[in-house]
């Protein structure tokens, strides 16, 4: 096990007081009344990796916040070989339904890595909170009378899970004081409390924090888009799932009516043989339209996103399936109306005709699209409610209240 | 001005969603959840819905309605789900019987739709509640009224709308205090006016405080 917490986090020490600027001082004193009886309190966080995915990120803001509200947080980083990250690979694929074989010694493999970990880590934390499959196991140093609660965060989409992987889980699952999924539809029927947390976006990251006028009139000129003329804009990778040709059928309905222009704008197609594929086919179905903008994006630009969809006229999440689709959110923040499908967590961010508005087909995203675009005033109303929704549900601030909220409830459970 | 024998302790409450087993995915199964959902389930879909989603000041009623709009697409049961006025009631099973009444009556009325597949299903979940005093109290009007200025949503929320089956009165934490421990039973009554549906938590404390300034102008 690796401790990563300390160099990851150190950066952001008063990160409290910027979220009391942007977000009220009232808000952040709640948190700190909630932090208040768990002064001290160690909070021990257990995941796979140190860098790169949703995960680590996530982890890597949370924790000094929390640390800023007086918990001992920490976070440390199971350690494995190859073949053992081969296996929770596999393991991940099949949870999403994919077909996958599974062989006993991969189940060896994931106990036996699961077990050295346990063996090199002092799992002390008051609350142990484990995230995703990888470590799942290390529930077994739960011992008789246990003083610590242990949470299992779920952080993958468990609606379709291959049985012999879930079979084999579940049993180390259920034995968690506690577990949590980012949406009721990845959830499962457990005889453990599950709770929801969604996942969040940071406001005051470069992806979601005010930018300059300026510095977004010239993003906007750098791609040559016409800030003039409206603008729909899909921030998604090149992939199947995320439908970009549905998005493009839909965008041409919209043009028979608006002069309008299309933005898809995403990564991953260098490094995915699938992804380049994509973007082909969505070149294809482009055309030679000078309207539709297709943008390859590093996997790093944060910047450039939040000028997109802070430049946007309207956000289009037209996916076909969906984790949470967290880009909603960030538009949201940014007051954009949304026209997105009903899939996987969108439904819990685009309360339709409330915060944005769903659709179910290529039909019906143009009809949205076209009836926000002649709509101006709801489509403002939209925008804006749906910031009020993502500052009440969606911000980081509110996932560190979740966890608290999570570890006094646990507290007090057991009369602590 | 009037001082309290008992002061009024101001608390924050915080919120965790609980997923129960149980989810709809037609008007059948609606009416079926309805009948067996637990009452922290139906609480927290109207009650609770009302915190969770207060800034929308226009259509938006109570879970079950939003989602025989945007599931069901169902507008005219959506519309009577939502003209359900949580105010009205002083217990869950009343709110219940009303909600299952409603639902029923159109099943009865279109057999036709109650096997009709959502395009999303309808999640019944529960809230589990956390509360902890806040370092704020007050005995007289005016102390009242620069507390609640520091006020956060969460904590107005549960004194002003949550506590209303707490103290199964159609009242709130707020009213009770100004008429049993102030005596002061017409700013309660006006407290209690205020509208919860058409307001947002913001707009409703700025209601209150003006209210408060009024009594304490007088």
């Amino acid at each position: 096990m690796t401790p990563v917490a300390e160099q990851a986090t150190s950066a952001t020490a008063s990160a409290l007081e910027q979220y009391a600027a942007l977000l009220g001082p009232a808000e952040i004193e709640d948190l700190r009344s909630l932090a208040k009886p768990l002064e001290g309190a160690s909070v021990q966080m257990v995941n796979s990796t140190a860098v790169g995915g949703g995960v680590a990120e996530m982890l890597t803001r949370i924790l000094p916040l929390m640390r800023e509200l007086g918990l001992e947080a920490r976070w440390e980083v199971m350690e494995g070989g190859a073949d053992f990250f081969e296996v929770t690979k596999a393991f991940h694929n099949a949870l999403h339904g994919s077909s996958t074989k599974i062989t006993p010694r991969d189940f060896e493999i994931f106990l036996d890595y699961n077990r050295r970990n346990r063996e090199n880590i002092r799992l002390d934390g008051r609350f142990v909170v484990i995230h995703d499959p990888q470590p799942a196991a290390l529930i077994d140093a739960r011992t008789e009378n246990d003083s610590r609660k242990w949470i299992w965060r779920c952080h993958i989409d468990l609606s379709r899970p291959d049985p012999a992987v879930w079979n084999f889980l579940a049993p180390y699952v259920s034995r968690y004081d506690g577990s949590i999924f980012s949406s009721p539809e990845f959830s499962r029927q457990l005889p453990i409390p599950q709770y929801l947390f969604s996942p969040s976006i940071d406001p005051l990251a470069d992806k979601n924090r005010e930018l300059a006028p300026e510095f977004i009139e010239n993003v906007v000129a750098g791609f040559g888009i016409d800030p003039e003329r409206p603008i729909l804009t899909q921030i998604s990778r090149f992939d199947r799932l995320k439908d970009p040709i549905g998005v493009v059928r839909a965008y041409r309905n919209v043009k028979r009516y608006v002069d309008c222009q299309l933005v898809l704008a995403g990564g991953g197609a260098a490094d995915d043989p699938e992804g380049s594929v994509v973007l082909e086919e969505t070149r294809e179905a482009a055309g030679d339209d000078p309207d539709i903008h297709l943008l390859e994006l590093p996997a790093a630009a944060p910047l450039e996103v939040n000028a997109l969809q802070r430049a946007s006229t309207i956000v289009i999440q037209k996916s076909l399936r969906e984790g949470f689709g967290l880009t909603v959110s960030e538009a949201l923040w940014k007051k954009k109306p949304v026209v997105a499908s009903a899939v996987g967590g969108i439904p819990l961010q685009v309360i339709h005709k409330q915060t944005g508005m769903l659709a179910h087909s290529v039909e019906g995203t143009a009809y949205q699209i076209r009836y926000l675009l002649s709509h101006p005033d709801i489509a403002r109303r939209l925008g804006e409610q749906g910031h009020e929704h993502v500052r009440e549900n969606f911000l980081i601030t509110g996932n560190v209240r979740r966890y608290l909220t999570l570890f006094l409830h646990l507290a007090r459970a057991e009369g602590a | 001005m009037n001082t309290a024998s008992q002061p009024f302790q101001f608390f924050t409450a915080s919120y965790l969603t609980q997923v129960e087993n149980q989810k709809a995915t037609n008007m059948g199964e609606l009416l079926d959840g309805l009948e067996k959902a637990s009452d922290k389930a139906i609480f927290y879909h109207t009650f609770q819905s009302l915190g969770r989603y207060h800034f929308l000041t226009e259509g938006f009623s109570n879970d079950f309605a939003q989602w025989v709009l945007s599931g069901l697409n169902r507008p005219a049961l959506a519309e009577r789900l939502a003209s359900v006025d949580v105010r009205d009631y002083v217990s869950i099973p009343e709110l219940r019987a009303d909600l299952r009444r409603i639902v029923s009556e159109y099943a009865e009325t279109y057999p036709g739709e109650v096997q009709q597949q959502a395009f999303e299903p309808f999640y019944f979940s529960q809230a589990v509640e956390v509360t902890v005093p806040l370092a704020l109290d007050a005995r007289t009007l005016g102390g009242f009224r620069a507390s609640l200025e520091r006020l956060g949503h969460s904590s107005f929320y549960h004194h002003f709308i949550a506590s209303r089956l707490r103290l199964q009165l159609r009242t709130n934490d707020f009213s009770h205090w100004f008429s049993t421990a102030l005596g002061m039973d017409a700013l309660a009554e006006r407290t209690n006016r205020i509208d919860i549906y058409t307001n947002t938590l913001d707009t409703a404390k700025r209601e209150l405080i003006d209210l408060l300034d009024a009594e304490i102008r007088q």
